[in-house]
């Protein structure tokens, strides 16, 4: 890879890859919950979440940056709490870049997830119900399962999404090449020095090849799941 | 045994019904919309009723001035369904073995390997329900409802969606069922073949009431209730033993009041046979008649005559032990002058017991 790319470039493109996966795996607990709530649950605020978890794909990523600066930024109501009780820290941190592109990511994962747990047939729950099976057993042995292509579709185009993230990032946490400089970033910045258009180049082609990757996984992957649920 | 009394409100409908189940198969019968399915899901704990006590035993399932209502979960149920909702993620095997793992350690539970043989799913056991046919499907929903050790089996018209072959099919492995299962069966029907077969106790629900309650036989033969069953359907129950098997390809079955003959039933001799006799098959003769294509000539007593709105008149019989229903025509009946205690004969083709009306007693 040395070979090919320089090391900023490598770098770039290895903590993308970082943050996508973060981002993605950390958010797919809460992603499955709130969607199971939106599908099946009735509680007031109901609409509220729902127009909360779908805010950022609607605002303009730079203003979900800087409310995320305002939040969750070092002197921000929750940064400065998370800073002194365990001593995390998000802006202009790597790990900023990865909250940065889970919020991003999290409506898509959620509206992916949550149209599968709609696919999911009520009755065949009640049915577990009347077997024995507690509600998080149902959950865990009925719809879980179900939902398994709905999960990964919701995962991978959430890593997809994560691995695009532009505007929330840079205004987040900056552009700081082996801290927050993710292959977005990298390309843009490429791009503003002459010459660097090589550059920029080879990171999109790089950026295409993942995308499709993670595209034919996942296809692969639900042709998998689909197969094995049709029966035979 | 089961005891069950609810009452519950909806919009433009009022459930209230009381009754209890005792040990065997209890079948709740009524036109669609009298409540049926509803006291099935009360009884599951799918429905909360206004007021109302379900007990199993001694186990309360709820009991709302009490304030107990138990899950669906904790309720140690087998619940067979119309659509037998099997998990479709799961092989056959894991979705007979899916409630046994819910169940409580040590739970009187059937066999497997046994149950699997009787309902002959051996072969599918390694499929997924995706692969299988609506009678298959419903064989394997009845296992697992069967092998989850429950307290109560619950079966909400489990034949209604096969054609007639499957039902034919799978009605004799309820009866099975039926026989080796030592908790009740509660069973949704709106088909008076299926009550004839299967049913030990019968309960007659009417826009939300009990209209009849008690035991099968007695409820099939009584008059007055006929009309609320279906008049054209009406038909009693007559249990014999098969005795042998003739070699003109009928069999002879032993009936306290004379043998019978019918087409060859497929038992073995010495099993005691429950026969559907449709009233409208019933022919009544004064005398013994001679010289009558019709086999089987019965003695019998008239207990009740029952005139009908129409044309058409309902003579209860009593034949041996069993009572049963003859429809004829009220211009026949006084015309033979029918009064109760009278001693006649009834009369009855061999070939109009079809095979479907034919089952173990």
């Amino acid at each position: 890879m040395t070979g090919w790319l320089s090391p900023a470039e490598a770098q770039a493109v290895w903590l993308s890859l970082k943050v996508s996966a973060l981002a993605t795996v950390v958010s797919l607990p809460l992603g499955i919950f709130v969607a199971h709530a939106l599908a099946r649950w009735n509680f007031p605020g109901k609409q509220v979440l729902n127009g909360l978890v779908h805010l950022p794909l609607i605002l303009p990523p730079v203003v979900t940056g800087y409310l995320l600066l305002l939040t969750f930024g070092r002197k921000g109501v929750i940064g400065a709490w998370l800073d002194q009780t365990l001593g995390l820290v998000f802006a202009f941190r790597w790990t900023g870049a990865a909250l940065a592109a889970g919020v991003m990511a999290f409506p898509l994962m959620v509206r992916a997830i949550r149209l599968a747990i709609e696919a999911v047939d009520p009755k065949l729950e009640q049915a577990a119900g009347t077997l024995g099976a507690s509600r998080p057993w149902v959950f865990a042995t009925v719809t879980l399962p179900l939902i398994l292509p709905g999960i990964l579709a919701g995962s991978i185009l959430a890593f997809a999404k994560a691995m695009g993230e532009f505007g929330a990032t840079i205004t987040f946490v900056s552009n700081i090449p082996g801290q927050t400089q993710t292959l977005p970033s990298a390309i843009y910045a490429f791009l503003q020095v002459p010459g660097g258009e090589p550059q920029a180049f080879r990171l999109v082609l790089i950026a295409i090849a993942i995308a499709m990757t993670a595209l034919l996984l996942s296809e692969w992957i639900s042709r998998v799941v689909a197969r094995r649920i049709a029966g035979a | 045994m089961l005891s069950v009394a609810l009452h519950h409100r909806f919009a433009g409908f009022t459930l209230d019904v009381r009754f209890d189940a005792p040990p065997g198969l209890t079948v709740l019968f009524g036109r669609s919309g009298a409540g049926k399915s509803t006291v099935v899901q009360a009884v599951a704990g799918l429905l909360r009723p206004d007021q109302g006590r379900v007990a199993v035993a001694d186990m309360v399932l709820t009991d709302t001035a009490r304030g107990v209502f138990l899950p669906p979960h904790r309720r140690r149920l087998g619940y067979v369904f119309q659509d037998s909702r099997l998990f479709p993620h799961l092989t056959v095997r894991q979705n007979l073995l899916y409630g046994r793992w819910f169940a409580p350690r040590g739970a009187p539970a059937a066999d497997f390997d046994r149950t699997v043989a009787l309902l002959g799913i051996g072969p599918l056991l390694d499929r997924r329900p995706g692969a299988l046919s609506g009678g298959e499907r419903q064989r394997v929903a009845l296992g697992r409802a069967f092998l989850a050790a429950p307290n109560l089996l619950l079966m909400d018209e489990p034949l209604a969606a096969l054609d007639e072959e499957r039902k034919a099919e799978i009605m004799p492995l309820i009866e099975r069922l039926r026989d080796e299962a030592r908790v009740p069966i509660l069973y949704v029907s709106h088909s008076l073949p299926e009550v004839a077969r299967l049913a030990t106790t019968l309960i007659l629900l009417d826009e939300g009431r009990v209209a009849r309650q008690g035991p099968v036989a007695a409820l099939l033969s009584d008059p007055a209730a006929a009309a609320a069953l279906g008049l054209r359907e009406a038909g009693s129950l007559l249990t014999a033993r098969l005795a042998a098997q003739d070699a003109d390809g009928l069999s002879r079955l032993d009936h306290p009041a004379g043998p019978i003959w019918l087409p060859r039933v497929e038992a073995a001799p010495g099993t005691p046979l429950r026969l559907r006799l449709m009233a409208q098959d019933v022919m009544l003769a004064l005398t013994r008649p001679e010289g009558i294509s019709a086999l089987n000539v019965l003695p019998a007593t008239v207990r009740d005559v029952h005139a009908g709105q129409g044309p058409g008149t309902l003579v209860q019989l009593a034949i041996g032990p069993d009572l049963v229903l003859a429809r004829i025509t009220r211009r026949s009946a006084e015309a033979l002058s029918l009064t109760p205690g009278q001693q006649i004969f009834a009369v009855l083709k061999a070939v109009s017991v079809a095979p479907g009306n034919i089952g173990p007693a």
